[in-house]
């Protein structure tokens, strides 16, 4: 599907070869929580009330977490990946045109391949197409604003959209949104399931965003801030960018192990 | 120094947001754009198994509910097998189930809602048989973090008190909030239940 989009090295895989360390019970490895945000962030207002108090319950990995639903390109209609095109009733959706893409890795280095990758945002004007969004910003009539792609075999994805705009939400009175593209990602196994956004290079508002800086660690947070990858962009037609998403490694199930005691 | 260790690092979580509908469940958001959408429905007429819908509310720490909620559900088969490669267990695989679905919450009620099929019991690594459970995730506006947890049966008393799961659970008073209630309503079977995000009756939640 990619072929007009060759399949990039990911910069940082400078490295002999991934590791899956082979005693394995096809676990994942442990997320490393202290680079998620807490779920009580008080900065972030709403976190307050809808944030357990309890400590989660650490799960060893068993069959219901290594698995996860398959999904292939039958689920996808063929536009789902072309923003600019996917709702267009009488023209092109009003801003910046932007390539963005990228792949999905998991902690390994490896590429997951075929996984489903589902985005959504606001048009240029950071309004978004939601019965619920009353921002003054207009609705634009030929932008929908969500997207979905199947990773190739490398892991790579891409779409083409509009650069969203930044809109205000009431946290404090003056609160503002930096740009960002809102993203799910699947992998292979239940648990590794995850929501995230990505922000663009240069934003202003990001240092200042209570949701963005919800996340405690500097550099968590930089990798979700996707830069302008010129080498991508087409000539008088759309800048790109480029966001590689980072999943959890999992361990191989290479050998047979016995559990303690039986 | 010794040698680096060349793990990348997961990219953290971001908060889902109030208008996780466009990117998940258009429908919900008030249009129509892709050919093919996913729902809250997770059989055919020829999927094997009890049909059974689930449904319940997400509650915040005042009690109410959360009317801008997306859940997803991941389960086994009627013969407990999941619709995955690495599941290799004996059961039958049903190729009119995948597994999963996913559902918003109603926008005034908060009642959330799926119609699948009660799964059969699952026999894990270590040989041993696990109770049937629906396994859910919950993302919203304020949640950090999707959260992760689990739906059992009311009915299952037996197979719940052997579950290696639900007997990690301590203090023991807090399993009940992982059980949903069997009840039947206009000759369909309902499963109950509540999740509470906070307060005494906080529901147990996973670090999978």
């Amino acid at each position: 599907m990619n072929a007009q989009a060759p399949a990039l090295r990911d910069p940082r895989l400078n490295r002999p070869e991934p590791l899956t360390p082979p005693l394995g019970d096809g676990g994942f490895f442990q997320r490393d929580r202290t680079i998620h945000p807490p779920a009580h962030a008080p900065g972030y207002k709403s976190s307050v009330l809808r944030s357990p108090r309890q400590s989660l319950l650490s799960l060893e990995n068993s069959v219901s977490e290594i698995t996860g639903p398959v999904f292939g390109h039958n689920d996808l209609g063929p536009l789902d990946n072309d923003l600019i095109r996917n709702y267009a009733k009488d023209g092109d959706p009003v801003g910046e045109r932007i390539i963005v893409h990228g792949r999905v890795l998991d902690e390994t280095g490896r590429g997951v391949p075929n996984t489903l990758v589902e985005f959504w945002q606001a048009n240029a004007g950071g309004r978004y197409r939601h019965k619920k969004d009353t921002y003054l910003a207009p609705i634009d009539p030929n932008f929908g604003g969500c997207g979905r792609a199947l990773t190739d075999d490398t892991g790579y994805y891409y779409f083409r959209t509009v650069k969203p705009g930044p809109y205000p939400w009431r946290n404090y009175v003056n609160s503002w949104r930096p740009a960002h593209i809102h993203f799910s990602v699947f992998g292979s196994g239940f648990a590794q399931r995850l929501i995230t956004q990505m922000y663009f290079e240069g934003d202003p508002l990001i240092p200042v965003c209570p949701i963005l800086t919800t996340i405690p660690d500097k550099d968590a947070l930089d990798r979700l801030v996707a830069p302008l990858d010129l080498n991508a962009s087409t000539p008088f037609d759309s800048l790109a960018y480029r966001f590689d998403i980072v999943l959890r490694g999992q361990r191989s199930t290479y050998f047979e192990n016995r559990t303690a005691g039986n | 120094m010794p040698q680096p260790l060349s793990y990348l690092k997961e990219t953290a979580s971001q908060t889902a947001g109030p208008y996780v509908h466009i990117g998940l469940i258009p429908a919900m958001a008030g249009f129509d754009i892709f050919e093919k959408n996913f729902s809250n429905i997770l059989v055919t007429p020829s999927t094997q198994g009890e049909r059974i819908t689930l449904e319940g509310k997400v509650l915040d720490g005042t009690g109410t509910p959360l009317r801008d909620v997306l859940l997803e559900i991941w389960q086994a088969n009627a013969a407990g097998r999941y619709n995955h490669p690495a599941d290799r267990s004996a059961g039958a695989l049903d190729d009119s189930f995948r597994g999963w679905g996913r559902a918003g919450s109603d926008f005034d009620s908060g009642l959330v809602t799926f119609d699948t099929i009660k799964p059969g019991a699952i026999i894990d690594k270590a040989g041993r048989k696990c109770a049937p459970h629906v396994n859910v995730w919950i993302v919203a506006r304020g949640i950090n973090i999707g959260l992760n947890t689990r739906l059992y049966f009311s009915d299952e008393e037996a197979a719940n008190a052997g579950d290696p799961v639900l007997n990690l659970v301590e203090p023991a008073v807090r399993r009940k909030t992982l059980i949903a209630t069997r009840g039947e309503r206009a000759g369909k079977i309902v499963y109950s239940f509540t999740i509470n995000l906070q307060g005494p009756e906080e529901t147990v939640f996973f670090d999978v």
